[in-house]
């Protein structure tokens, strides 16, 4: 095993024993992985692939079931606009077609800096904020032409740093607990 | 913002603070928990189903008989839903970044009441700053005593797992989100036989409940299950977290005591909804999550009330309520619905798969203005063949029921705006303009 | 032979009664819908549902309807399980509805590419569009585009746009081959089959992805393009590539084979083939093949009429007879049929006078062991309490046996000790793992069933060894899977490890897992020294069999290892070699190559020119498989047939009418002037194939084969018919009028028939040595050497195919880390391993898992390669020590 770092291959390991069945943390792992690298690159899906005890084909064909795991490289902030009803009654095509065009790229694609990629996202949970964004998995909105733009240039000043961390990123704050707790007769690994 | 009677969940969330341990603790965090720890779990669960808590996930069914369906063996798991992401639902997401001691303490009184050994938190990965803080809540809950072995000085011990999603839909269904718990792809398994409470989380017993269902346990625990249920009415006990969202002035979440309020008086009062965005009318209304058949202007008088949605044919289901105004076109609203499902279908089940993308090609073709007479029949047909009989409750081809939740809005749509459909085949596009 | 009728009889007393469309029928208890309603001829379409493989009940296709406590409901038959008095609706209007709309839902992106795609005319998509669907598609619009096809492994292209995402692919891999190399990509319709981006899908059983795949997304590299269904003849054969003898149909266009589908045989393959089996035919049309015979004038083999090559072989063989009938040698013939072989040992042995006769190549066990041993079915061990394996890497070597056993432990139908000097593909199935050094199973052998526990076992493995005592018991209900574990170390420690487990645990039977296709079938029509057909020795033989075969050999023979010796010494002066290759096949390099310098006449009956028979005097073209009819018999001594579906190339002539015409110009015709007859003569004269003649096996009810000896109080279970959906290529190339021609003959009526068979009890078993036959002490400072074989090797069959060449893995040596260290080397470093016969520079890799005593490799056939392991290993000696040196 050589990919992950050697910090994030002891969170990877633990990561695989708080669950009963290693395989659990199969995803928990590629999130590791996408926080450590930015996206989930061949040789870490062959890392977890050992430490979940599956075939590296497996890691690739669950991870690809998940809209949030990215197998090929995408821009540091991942800028996915919402686009389901409640945003879209409240403008929320509009604002994705002016991020396309004032970021000069497609849905699915990345800025040529490699700053950002623009994503079409189903219902984010934040329709309180209609038309809303996430960046990196942070919310905001509710969001027109020139709010969007604001943000965007947040984003490039490091205005933002604290809010939005690089992309992959989920928990800044790890588990501090391994499991205590040992239940009897609980499923063997 | 809340009308009718004090607020449950969401009775911390006037602290800017609600989610850190200390104003979690000096606001009678916990107290529930040490209360249930002095009863015998049968008695937490008998309070519960006093409270006849209706699960808040989507389903409704009461959170106690759940608990008493499952099946006696030495290993149980407790599965807690916060996969939240049926469109226009918004109301966990709030619980998860605002007050996540309180799942937590929730989860562990559940945990305590069926007699699970560990416990598991299923947090939408989308929810990156929730999902952070219920880690911080999870290690501060082990600090304080509240997790681990021998809670509080008890003989009862939990472990509990607080696990990101990765973004599906459908690992909000449960045996979905059963297997995606397990490593795999979200693909929901076939019931019978895979319930969860006889064959769950790697094929032992499972309970899995919404996260609003279990923020409700400290305050059933600390007040009594007969105080919830005096509050809503008949089958619809307590105070439920509804969201409102579309083309309202107010678009947010109301805590509301279930049954009292009309979903006239949700988008219309001042204190809620603050009426229609715009000034103009209220065209049509989704009444639980895009899976419901939508309700026009005939139903804003029926209160917020299980039973009487259901009777009424559609659902209170994840308690969202999307209101459409009169500059909504209806074809284009029930496109991006279909959409969504096509996107979101897991793609085990062929009328599934295939069919949302068929549904979507042909809304998309109608709101273009390249739709035919007989698309409006071919709709009803494809939708059929989905759920045959397009009927309330659907029946189903497919495995889960995220397939008979496509024709929900087309099937409602054409019901009631056939000629909106029709206008836009004849007229060769959307009367009220392109998009 | 298992009793299945007789089971399923008794079993109906305990059957429910469900209604299918009105009708009442009996089910068995926890069957599912859609096969209890097939068993009476109710055909519910399906695509995911395939009878190898747990049901998923995906694609929806099965939709009938049920009933429940809330009336009728949808349910899919493939997946749902049937209860007493359920009620089932195939054909009513809601489930037509439903399985209409299922259908045109498979259509909306299901490309119309029919006239193009390999599966056009044997397609489940197709005929149950016909069938089951709606008669047209309302969808206009535009279907979903993939690039297409792309290469996903090294037999297999994948075409995503025909992918109806059932996962009967992606199960297989998991499920049944334990190879989850593929697996579903994306999600809703972006469904596509992926390997991993760096690791195509190789798998040793892929081909079975192809087979199953109920449309053509799935195709055969080899097969593209190369037929259309309705092009296709085919007949019902068995696969000669390894000893499990997989049944097989064998298709041809245009008088070429191009394709082989696994049959649905229940007690053998169960519908799976390998890789190397499934396109082995290939290997017909290699560059290398022999179709005319030639004779050695001056340095060069020269093309011949047959006359000259047969008189030139002829004279040879009377002038040594003359001299020694004992300087003449006969090698080989475990890939020949039951006829061919006996036809040879009959020549051998009566005419010529010699018993120096040996089908294995001192790569086997001694066969007075294979044929001596209780025996014990495929479907015996996979139910057997307990199964002991000491022999190969079975995935590797007898790949569908793997399968087997596989699946049964899994299944926990059978709990697994293996007793190997290294880790092998079953390892991690096994209940227990007893690790030996090489050339010392005897002494664990003796520890697992003696009275005391092995002297010298402490720590965990003295905790293994009483684990697997416990576990072995009495030894009631034990099958001991057998072969060579290694071919670094002698048989005959393997064989005295037999004797011991034989004799600590009478009731245990035995398995052969020697693996060249006929090698049981080749000894037990006598190729062997010391042996008579039917397995008995030749000094008991019957009546019947001197009556045919005249005087028999006086002086006892020698066998292949004795046979290189003597012939190295200058003993013996004519070699004939059976369609075998000594120099790449036998073990110790070095003899081979120095007997057949020696040897001063080499006749070869090849069909490929390989490396000895480049160098032999005379080489006879003889047919290979799918060009020959008759019978073999496999591990378990099931005889089935095989038979001729492609003409032979040039003047090609099968073995059995070699030997005839040898013999004739001997002055001693074999008497036998139809393979037919050849059949029946054994069974009249080899005791154990008493009663199996041409008639028996021409039965269409024993298509699965026959197990010998025959047990006519037995009834067999009747073949499994052929499943349409399950394995698309067969029936329908027979209903557009291919009959699947059974065996050897003409076709054969579908009654079955009453059969006098007399009763077979061997005259005189073979008896075998109990003797000790163990390794001296390994030194301090030598490790010991294990090769075994691979799927993929040097040898002809890989090497003559196109798909298959260059799948050999260039080998490297296996050492543990620790004793890397100590010669201060890193992994993939090459070393130099000396032995007492020679030594090799080859490249090593850590592996944890290998013994700290033991160094391992796979078996080459490079002869002349760089890195030739065989090189290493000394015929007389039982283990091979080898030194590790740095460079
Ligand atoms: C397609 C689909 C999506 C669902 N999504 C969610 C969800 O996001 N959150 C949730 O709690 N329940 C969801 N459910 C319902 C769950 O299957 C389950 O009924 C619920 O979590 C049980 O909790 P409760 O009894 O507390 O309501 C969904 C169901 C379906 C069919
Ligand atoms: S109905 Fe759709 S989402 Fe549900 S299992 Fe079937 S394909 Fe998946
Ligand atoms: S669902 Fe039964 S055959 Fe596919």
């Amino acid at each position: 095993m050589a990919h992950l770092s050697e910090e994030n291959l002891v969170r990877a390991r633990r990561l695989a024993e708080i669950y009963p069945k290693s395989r659990s943390a199969l995803i928990p792992l590629c999130h590791l992985a996408q926080a450590q690298d930015g996206y989930l690159s061949e040789e870490a899906m062959e890392d977890i692939a050992e430490l979940c005890g599956v075939s590296p084909a497996e890691v690739y064909g669950t991870a690809s079931f998940y809209d949030m795991l990215h197998t090929e490289p995408v821009g540091r902030y991942v800028v996915a606009v919402c686009t389901n009803i409640a945003c879209m009654l409240n403008g929320a095509y509009e604002v994705l077609e002016h991020a396309e065009s004032s970021l000069g790229i497609g849905v699915g694609q990345t800025t040529d800096d490699g700053l950002f990629t623009i994503e079409d996202a189903e219902c984010l949970a934040g329709c309180d904020l209609a038309p809303c964004v996430q960046v990196n998995h942070r919310f905001f909105g509710p969001l027109d032409a020139a709010g969007f733009d604001g943000l965007v240039a947040d984003l490039r000043s490091g205005a933002l740093a604290d809010i939005v961390p690089a992309h992959g990123v989920l928990s800044r704050v790890d588990r501090s607990n391994g499991l205590e707790v040992d239940p009897v007769g609980d499923v063997a690994r | 913002m809340i009308t009718n009677a004090a607020p449950i969940v969401t009775r911390r969330l006037g602290y800017d603070d609600s989610h850190t341990r200390e104003r979690y603790l000096a606001t009678g965090g916990y107290d529930g928990l040490r209360k249930a720890l002095t009863l015998q779990p049968e008695q937490v669960a008998e309070e519960v189903n006093k409270a006849s808590l209706l699960g808040r996930g989507g389903a409704g069914f009461p959170a106690g008989r759940k608990w008493s369906m499952l099946r006696k063996a030495s290993i149980a798991y407790l599965v807690v839903n916060g996969d939240e992401s049926e469109p226009a639902t918004f109301k966990d997401h709030l619980l998860v970044e605002r007050d996540p001691h309180q799942i937590i303490e929730g989860t562990i009184i559940a945990a305590y009441a069926i007699g699970a050994t560990k416990a598991f938190i299923f947090c939408r990965g989308e929810f990156a700053l929730g999902f952070e803080r219920l880690i911080q809540a999870c290690n501060e809950a082990y600090e304080h005593g509240a997790l681990g072995p021998r809670i509080f000085d008890s003989e009862f011990s939990l472990d509990l797992v607080i696990h990101p999603g990765a973004g599906a839909y459908i690992c909000g269904e449960e045996t979905a989100l059963i297997e995606s718990l397990e490593g795999k792809r979200g693909f929901p398994r076939i019931k019978p036989p895979s319930f969860p409470a006889v064959m769950g989380l790697y094929g032992e017993p499972t309970v899995v409940n919404n996260i609003e269902t279990v923020s409700n346990l400290p305050w059933i625990v600390e007040n009594g299950g007969e105080a919830f249920a005096a509050l809503g009415e008949g089958s619809s006990t307590g105070t439920r977290l509804f969201a409102l969202s579309g083309r309202v002035n107010r678009p947010g979440w109301y805590e509301l005591e279930m049954s009292k309020t009309t979903f006239r008086d949700l988008i219309f009062d001042p204190s809620l909804g603050g009426g229609v965005r715009g000034g103009g009318d209220v065209k049509a209304f989704i009444p639980g999550g895009v899976s419901a058949p939508w309700f026009g202007p005939d139903q804003l008088d029926l209160g917020l009330d299980q039973d009487a949605v259901g009777k009424a044919g559609s659902m209170l289901g994840s308690g969202s309520i999307v209101v459409m105004d009169d500059t909504t076109c209806v074809v284009r609203a029930a496109w991006r619905i279909t959409r969504f499902f096509r996107r979101e279908s897991c793609g085990q089940c062929t009328p599934c798969r295939e069919g949302s993308g068929w549904l979507e090609k042909i809304l998309q073709r109608i709101e273009q203005g390249y739709g035919r007479e007989e698309d409006l029949d071919l709709l009803m047909d494809v939708c059929d063949n989905i759920s045959p009989g397009v009927s309330w409750p659907p029946q189903q081809t497919t495995i889960c029921v995220l397939g008979p939740s496509i024709p929900s809005s087309i099937a409602s749509g054409i019901r009631m705006f056939r000629d909106e459909f029709l206008a836009h085949i004849t007229g060769g596009g959307c009367p009220m303009g392109s998009h | 032979m298992t009793d299945i009728r007789a089971r399923s009889s008794e079993a109906a007393e305990e059957m429910i009664s469900i209604t299918v469309d009105g009708t009442p029928i009996k089910a068995h208890p926890g069957e599912l819908i859609i096969a209890a309603a097939e068993r009476e001829g109710v055909f519910v379409p399906r695509f995911c549902y395939h009878p190898r493989m747990e049901p998923v009940g995906m694609c929806r296709m099965c939709l009938v309807e049920v009933s429940g406590p809330r009336g009728f409901s949808l349910q899919p038959a493939c997946f749902l399980k049937v209860a007493d008095g359920l009620e089932v609706l195939t054909n009513s209007d809601k489930a037509r509805k439903a399985q209409e709309g299922v259908l045109e839902f498979l259509l909306v992106n299901h490309p119309l590419d029919c006239p193009v795609c390999d599966k056009g005319g044997e397609c489940p998509l197709q005929d149950q569009a016909l069938s089951h669907g709606p008669g047209e598609s309302r969808f206009v619009e535009e279907k979903r585009h993939w690039a297409k096809p792309i290469e996903i492994g090294h037999f297999v292209e994948l075409d995503r746009e025909r992918c109806i995402q059932c996962a009967r692919c992606t199960r297989f891999a998991d499920e049944i081959a334990g190879d989850a190399e593929i697996d579903m990509s994306a999600r809703g319709d972006l469904i596509e089959i992926s390997p991993f981006p760096t690791k195509p899908f190789n798998s040793y059983f892929s081909g079975n992805t192809i087979q199953i795949c109920p449309v053509g997304a799935l195709t055969a590299a080899p097969y593209r393009f190369k037929a259309r269904p309705w092009d296709l003849e085919q007949v019902e054969s068995t696969c000669t590539t390894c000893s499990v003898g997989c049944r097989h149909v064998a298709q041809s266009s245009a008088g070429k084979l191009v394709r082989f589908l696994g049959i649905d045989s229940d007690p053998v393959n169960q519908s799976w083939l390998c890789d190397k089996g499934r396109f082995s035919f290939e290997t017909l049309y290699g560059e290398h093949r022999v179709t005319q015979p030639m004779l050695r004038k001056g340095d060069a083999l020269v093309e011949v009429r047959w006359h000259e090559a047969l008189a030139a072989a002829t004279t040879a063989l009377r002038d040594a007879q003359a001299a020694d009938a004992a300087s003449i040698a006969v090698v080989g013939g475990a890939r020949f049929s039951n006829e061919d072989a006996y036809a040879w040992a009959k020549l051998a042995k009566s005419v010529l006078g010699t018993d120096s006769v040996d089908a294995q190549l001192g790569d086997g066990l001694p066969a007075e062991t294979v044929l001596g041993l209780p025996r014990a079915t495929i479907d015996e061990a996979c139910s057997a309490r307990v199964v002991i394996l000491l022999g190969p890497d079975l995935r590797e070597e007898l790949p569908v046996l793997f399968l087997r056993l596989r699946a049964a432990a899994l299944a926990n139908a059978t709990k697994l000790v293996e007793i190997s000097p290294v880790e092998t593909s079953l390892s991690s199935l096994a209940e227990v793992r007893l690790s030996y050094v090489p050339g010392e199973s005897r002494l664990l052998a003796e520890g697992l069933v003696g009275d005391s526990e092995q002297a010298e076992a402490e720590g965990d493995a003295l905790e293994d060894l009483r684990r697997a005592r416990a576990l072995i018991g009495d030894g009631s209900d034990v099958v001991v899977v057998l072969g060579r574990p290694s071919l670094a170390e002698s048989g005959e420690t393997i064989a005295s490890s037999a004797a011991a487990l034989h004799a600590g645990l009478p009731g245990a039977r035995f398995l052969s897992a020697l693996r060249r296709a006929n090698v049981h079938g080749a000894l037990d029509m006598g190729l062997a020294p010391g042996v008579a057909p039917g397995r008995v020795a030749l000094a008991s033989a019957s009546e019947e069999l001197t009556r045919e075969w005249g005087e028999l050999p006086l002086s006892a023979g020698r066998d292949a290892t004795h046979i290189l010796q003597s012939a190295a010494a200058g003993d013996i002066a004519v070699l004939v070699l059976l369609g075998a290759d000594p120099l790449s096949d036998f073990p110790d390099r070095s003899l081979a190559k120095a007997a057949l310098e020696r040897v001063p006449f080499v006749l070869s009956l090849a069909t490929n020119l390989d490396a000895s028979s480049s160098g032999a005097t005379v080489v006879l073209p003889v047919t290979a498989d799918g060009e020959r009819s008759g019978t073999t018999t496999n591990l378990e001594g099931r005889v089935s047939r095989l038979a001729a579906k492609v003409a032979t190339p040039g003047v090609v002539w099968a073995p059995w009418i070699v030997a005839t015409e040898i013999g004739a110009r001997l002055g001693a015709p074999l008497g036998a002037a139809t393979l037919e007859s050849l059949t029946d003569e054994i069974s009249r004269v080899a005791p154990a194939y008493a009663g199996v003649d041409a008639a028996l096996l021409g039965d269409a009810d024993r298509r699965d084969g026959v197990v010998v000896p025959f047990d006519k109080s037995l009834v067999a279970s009747l073949p499994r018919p052929i499943d349409p959906i399950a394995t698309p290529g067969i029936t329908s190339v027979f209903e557009q009028g291919a009959p699947i021609r059974v065996g050897t003959g003409e076709p054969v009526g579908g009654q079955s028939q009453e059969f006098e068979v007399p009763n077979a009890t061997p005259a005189t078993a073979l008896v075998m040595s109990s003797a000790v036959v163990v390794a001296p002490r390994l030194d301090a400072y030598s490790q010991r050497l294990v090769l075994g074989r691979s799927l993929y090797d040097e040898g002809t069959l890989v090497e003559t195919s196109p798909s298959m060449q260059g799948l050999a893995s260039s080998p490297t040596l296996r050492v543990h880390p620790s004793e890397l260290a100590k010669l201060g080397v890193t992994s993939g470093d090459k070393v130099r391993v000396r032995s007492a016969s020679g030594s090799v520079e080859i490249a090593t890799t850590a592996d944890e898992s290998i013994d700290r005593h033991v160094v391992a490799s796979r078996f080459t056939q490079d002869v002349a390669g760089e890195c030739d392991l065989a090189a290493l290993i000394e015929a007389s000696l039982l283990a091979t020590d080898v030194r590790l040196e740095t460079i």
